[in-house]
């Protein structure tokens, strides 16, 4: 049994290493496989924009992520690797000379502190009450629960987020209207209080539209889990409620959603470019907004590549964690 | 006597209305004996036991009736009106279920062991590692699969961890829906002579619900027939099997092979079940009857003693005056 746990992580750790190599790899080749040469295309583009010239070491910068083409393609990989491997992501062109690795690690604990934080509450929150809603269907709370959840998740964040915006911030004025924090305050005594009551909005809003999602999902998977043997028979050999409802119903209903969860947690950084850019928030999603915008090519790759290694990092979790609550899959693994 | 059922109904309560799947249930339980209920599906059997045991799933519930529980210490106890926290203390240790399927009764997620432990600590046992080996080996399961997952095991091995775990705290009354029917053959004896031992070793009484009757002659000492949610026959096992009373009791008996006589020709019974929702006004097994007669669709025959058995038939109508 303890075998077949190492060999099904084993094998994962395999395949997630292949995965994050072809990811590597596609980053690197996408911008090559472009007709012509990418990097004087975006030169010259970046020379209309701003009407000056481009200096040497931004276009060094932009040759060496995009491909000098005096240089073979297997020596340029090869660069690329050993730059990925020292977390050298190249030199930002809107913010020159600032290497991107640099603007990622500033944006990074942002979004982490708020998407993070938020989808935890979220999940927690909405897959709690989903228990107790599904439960008992068509009791009491189920009755004001489910509606209301449906209601939240089919409204557009990006509404909710606004008419928050606009009542709150601009007609009542109790909370900012963007940023991440007083700048008045940076590293100063009242710093950490304003970052917290920056931080109220984007974070109600986004547990207010996804919480919704997770108690519909659970409830669910509970009334399913609710009418199979194995919770009646918890009934019948005489166990408190509470723990049929947990051990019995909730600890299987709750599968399905740790997926989910852990999805959701690979999204954080992705997800994350609505509410940063209704509420100017410094985070990642906003750094690629910005990249977009600003055509910051070097930075878009930067956000991208973290991106897809999040997500794969948090599948990897999702699975480790899947095989330590499901028993099943140990033999699917072998 | 560890049960008296008495008047028992239990309805499916439906958007149009109620559908009564147990009518008019009245029997009694010896102690140590084993009873089986035998029927086609949806004659209501397994709906009975559950009703027995208060375990029904709505919509069905208990709308009439009485079952009284006599257990070994304090008072009678009516099953049907005790809330469900009054009967926690009853359950498992004085009745306990086996499912039809055991690879849905036990908990995917959970070890042999702590499926077995929860139960036992439950209901005040120390050593719960002990006894979940000793139970184990009950039914011949080596005590260091309790380390197993359900999905681990055999499907025999299941149902006789299933066996093993209804009987973890000493019960008096165990009820047990089909535990057979998703075995193949050999385990199915095995099974059955297990539960016969048991029964003698430890005393506990047993409703047992199939729809195989050849298979109630070797396990049961009494057998309930069910027709439309009504009993239609009751009598000794030997007896029901030999000289059924009932013309569905015989169409049942000779629909399945016997166990252990040469098989010869099988015979169906035409037509199919009735429609609860719409039961005909005199007997429910009428219009399938080879034996019918006139007063077959005026009145509905009640069950009343044919020699040593009961039988709802008016066909011993005539005997019955023939002696007054």
């Amino acid at each position: 049994m303890k075998q077949g746990r190492w060999r099904f992580l084993t094998k994962r750790v395999a395949f997630y290493l292949a995965t994050s190599w072809s990811a590597i790899t596609l980053n690197f080749l996408i911008p090559r496989l472009m007709p012509g040469d990418p990097s004087s295309v975006i030169v010259r583009q970046l020379q209309r924009q701003s009407g000056e010239s481009v200096s040497p070491e931004a276009v060094a910068a932009i040759q060496k992520l995009f491909g000098d083409p005096r240089a073979g393609l297997l020596q340029q990989y090869w660069d690329y690797l050993v730059s990925i491997a020292r977390l050298d992501f190249g030199l930002s062109v809107s913010r020159f000379p600032t290497p991107v690795g640099e603007l990622l690690a500033d944006g990074l604990p942002w979004t982490l502190m708020l998407v993070g934080a938020t989808t935890v509450v979220a999940f927690v929150l909405g897959t709690g009450l989903g228990i107790a809603a599904g439960w008992k269907p068509g009791g009491r709370l189920d009755g004001f629960l489910s509606p209301l959840s449906t209601f939240l998740t089919a409204v557009p964040y990006f509404w909710v987020a606004l008419i928050a915006l606009y009542v709150f911030g601009l007609v009542l004025g109790w909370f900012p209207l963007g940023g991440g924090y007083d700048p008045d305050l940076y590293g100063r005594p009242g710093f950490l209080g304003s970052v917290l009551q920056y931080m109220v909005m984007p974070a109600t809003t986004i547990v207010f539209s996804a919480f919704g999602g997770w108690l519909l999902g659970m409830r669910n998977m509970m009334i399913t889990t609710v009418s199979e043997d194995y919770v009646l028979l918890g009934r019948a050999k005489g166990l408190s409620a509470g723990r049929v409802m947990f051990r019995y119903a909730a600890r299987n209903a709750l599968l399905p959603s740790v997926t989910g969860f852990a999805m959701a947690i690979g999204g954080v950084l992705g997800g994350a470019l609505l509410t940063e850019i209704v509420f100017s928030y410094p985070g990642i999603g906003y750094l690629l907004y910005d990249a977009v915008s600003k055509r910051d090519y070097p930075l878009m790759q930067g956000v991208f590549l973290l991106t897809t290694l999040t997500v794969l990092l948090a599948n990897f979790v999702a699975d480790s964690v899947y095989v330590m609550i499901d028993p099943r899959t140990r033999e699917a693994g072998r | 006597m560890i049960l008296d059922v008495k008047g028992l109904n239990v309805d499916y309560i439906t958007a149009k209305g109620a559908v009564r799947a147990v009518n008019d249930v009245s029997f009694q339980l010896r102690r140590g004996e084993i009873l089986g209920v035998a029927g086609e599906s949806g004659c209501g059997k397994s709906t009975l036991i559950m009703a027995l045991i208060r375990l029904l799933r709505p919509p069905a519930a208990i709308t009439g009736g009485q079952v009284w529980l006599h257990p070994r210490e304090g008072e009678p106890v009516d099953i049907a009106s005790r809330t469900d926290r009054e009967l926690r203390r009853l359950r498992w240790r004085s009745m306990a279920v086996v499912l039809q399927s055991a690879m849905d009764a036990l908990n995917p997620v959970a070890r042999l062991s702590a499926q077995f432990a929860d139960v036992l600590r439950a209901h005040g046992y120390k050593n719960t590692e002990e006894r979940t080996a000793e139970l184990l080996e009950m039914v011949g399961i080596s005590p260091d699969r309790a380390r197993s997952y359900p999905h681990e095991m055999s499907g025999g091995m299941r149902q006789r961890a299933m066996i093993a775990l209804a009987l973890a705290c000493d019960p008096e009354l165990v009820v047990m829906d089909e535990p057979t029917t998703a075995v193949d053959v050999v385990m199915q004896r095995q099974i059955l002579a297990q539960i016969l031992e048991l029964r003698e070793r430890l005393g506990f009484s047993v409703v047992f619900v199939t729809h195989d009757l050849s298979l109630l002659v070797e396990l049961a000492d009494r057998i309930a027939i069910m027709y439309g949610g009504r009993i239609v026959e009751l009598g000794e096992a030997a007896e029901i099997y030999r000289a059924p009373k009932h013309p569905y009791t015989k169409g049942l008996r000779d629909s399945f092979p016997p166990l252990h006589a040469p098989v010869t020709r099988l015979n169906g019974i035409p037509g199919t079940p009735p429609d609860l929702r719409n039961l005909p006004t005199g007997c429910a097994f009428e219009p399938r009857c080879p034996r019918r007669f006139a007063d077959c669709t005026e009145r509905r025959p009640e069950l009343l003693a044919v020699g040593d058995a009961l039988a709802a038939c008016h066909l011993h109508d005539r005997e019955r005056t023939a002696r007054a």
